[in-house]
């Protein structure tokens, strides 16, 4: 089930240039956690670190700690591949496979993970269309290609495609930003429903949309170009928007930024 | 009319220039550049048809010459006799070793070829891809006559040993079977084929492989999958309609590859059961060897030959077209 995030001191680089530094936060199991903050700041590389998908990237590397429960991520021995399929993962544009039909999309990850039968696939692939309300749409279409949905549709495939592993945590990278408002109200929506079974973090750049689903927000800031973004603060939701502790994040938030 | 009211500060310059210059703004298709590239364009296109049409008709024409007077059945005949009278020649040697050793040419390259191309767009490192990839494309620019020398004058001595170990174990089958003469044989030619079509397999793969966008692979990569996986869920699939057209472009240089099979192989009129003996012919070696010494009806034969190659060609290609068609909503182009 859903567990807590904790992480301690992380720094992430991409070759020499450092991009966050110094970041700890601590995330609890079953709620939402909002990312907001200037472009550049860090928040969707700092997002990529909690499922090490910033290593990905040529020249991305990390120090520090981060805690899922007990077990580090980044201890020795851990293999990068496990800790991916406990942490999942939503892009900023939806990404279906376009070579793989509705049926195929959700199953994919779990066609990765062991051998199913065919009854307990459909379920399970039944059930993650449904916890990501798109079963209705799909149902009578789900040997259909990915690609021929509109896009909320999409992402609601990309969302049922990771829940579909049971992940512990699901990290949702401006999920909405390349959506119309009403495919946007639908994941938000859902989002709400998720965060009953999933830890939740989203990075936005929609500052009611944080405001919306979020139960805590995290600000990020970086004091200059080609400095190192940095975690300014993290508090529950409501503070962060009527009373927030620091300066720059009433001033980022009431939009006299910059 | 709109632009000059909109500059109402200016002092109001005359409309006629105004009126003039929307007007040849808005019949753009009319302008040279647009119609030069439009001819240009259009023409190519016909040319291609004009030049597939005429290559069609005179094969034809040709050909009906020769299978008119052609005392044997044209596709079953086992010999090629164009001097007798009436002469008796036959295409079904040079069809089945044309289709035999393009398929052996095919199932030993096609897979090795998309092995090289997944490892130089996804596993080898950026210093190492360059120079493999320059080196594939210098394979690809040597002339067939240097695979053939290099074939007769190499690769036949140094196939004893495979063909050897090839009868021992798997002679059993018949297809293997060798009697120990000289490898100018199927198989000899087979693999020569294969070495020749790798590289354009391989470049035309790789360009189809560096094309898989970044964000499927990050979403196989999110759910958890090894690199591997990455290949077989995201890239792999998004490259299939690519690799396919890759395999035709190089089968087409297998099928009408002339030079090279003329070097290595000792042609006959038979079909041989085994890979491994001696013997057979195809469409493009058989014209090559005979169309110096041929008469006027011996060439018009050739010809009719040629037209059969020319037919299974657009066969092959009409299939693989059919083939990607099939899972066209599918596509990674969709995405």
């Amino acid at each position: 089930m859903a567990k807590r995030i904790d992480v301690s001191g992380l720094t992430a680089y991409y070759g020499s240039h450092k991009a966050i530094e110094d970041i700890s936060m601590t995330v609890e199991p079953r709620s939402v956690t909002a990312f907001i903050g200037p472009s550049g700041c860090g928040k969707s590389t700092f997002l990529r670190t909690l499922n090490r998908m910033h290593e990905v990237t040529p020249g991305g590397r990390v120090e520090g700690k981060v805690l899922l429960d007990d077990e580090d991520l980044y201890g020795t021995g851990v293999d990068p591949v496990s800790v991916r399929r406990e942490v999942g993962m939503v892009f900023q544009r939806p990404n279906p496979f376009p070579t793989m039909s509705i049926f195929e999309n959700v199953a994919a990850g779990l066609r990765l993970n062991g051998s199913y039968k065919k009854s307990e696939l459909s379920d399970i692939v039944e059930k993650s269309l449904k916890g990501a309300n798109l079963w209705n749409e799909v149902k009578d279409r789900l040997n259909k290609p990915g690609s021929g949905l509109s896009g909320g549709q999409q992402q609601r495939l990309c969302i049922a495609r990771a829940i579909a592993v049971e992940p512990k945590v699901l990290l949702m990278d401006e999920p909405c930003s390349a959506l119309d408002p009403i495919s946007t109200l639908a994941i938000e929506d859902l989002i709400g429903e998720l965060k009953e079974r999933f830890t939740i973090v989203i990075v936005t750049h929609n500052m009611q949309q944080a405001a919306r689903v979020s139960d805590r927000t995290a600000f990020f800031n970086l004091s200059a170009v080609g400095q190192p973004g940095r975690l300014i603060e993290i508090d529950d939701t409501e503070r962060i928007f009527s009373n927030p502790s620091v300066q720059a994040t009433e001033d980022y938030i009431s939009g006299r930024f910059g | 009319m709109d632009i000059s009211t909109q500059t109402t500060d200016a002092p109001p310059p005359t409309p006629e220039p105004d009126v003039a210059r929307l007007k040849s703004n808005s019949r753009g298709a009319t302008r040279p550049g647009d119609r030069i590239f439009l001819g240009l364009s259009r023409g190519s296109g016909i040319l291609l048809l004009v030049v597939m049409a005429a290559i069609a008709v005179f094969l034809t024409y040709r050909a009906s010459l020769a299978i008119s007077k052609d005392h044997g059945n044209f596709l079953t005949t086992f010999e090629w006799n164009t001097n007798l009278t009436p002469p008796s020649f036959g295409i079904a040697v040079l069809a089945f070793g044309t289709i035999v050793s393009s398929i052996i040419a095919m199932a030993l390259a096609v897979p090795v070829a998309v092995a090289i191309a997944l490892f130089l767009t996804h596993y080898a490192p950026r210093k190492l891809s360059g120079p493999i990839a320059y080196v594939i494309d210098l394979l690809a620019a040597v002339p067939s006559i240097v695979y053939g020398l290099w074939g007769a004058l190499i690769l036949v001595p140094h196939m004893q040993g495979l063909y050897g170990w090839l009868n021992d174990y798997l002679g059993w089958t018949g297809i293997f079977s060798w009697d120990g003469g000289a490898p100018r044989a199927m198989l000899t030619v087979g693999i020569l084929l294969a070495i020749m079509i790798l590289p354009i397999i391989t470049n035309v793969s790789r360009e189809v492989f560096r094309q898989v966008p970044r964000m499927h692979e990050e979403a196989a990569l999110a759910l958890g999958a090894t690199r591997w996986e990455v290949v077989r869920m995201a890239v792999l699939p998004f490259g299939r309609s690519g690799v396919i057209s890759a395999s035709m472009l190089g089968l087409g240089r297998a099928l009408g590859e002339t030079m090279a099979v003329a070097t290595v192989l000792s042609p006959s009129y038979d079909i041989q059961a085994s890979l491994l003996d001696p013997g057979g012919g195809t469409f493009a070696q058989n014209i090559a060897s005979k169309f110096g010494e041929a008469t006027e009806q011996g060439r018009d034969a050739l010809i009719a030959s040629g037209l059969v190659l020319f037919v299974i060609t657009l066969l092959v290609n009409g299939a693989a077209r059919a083939i990607i068609a099939r899972r066209k909503e599918y596509s990674g182009a969709n995405a």
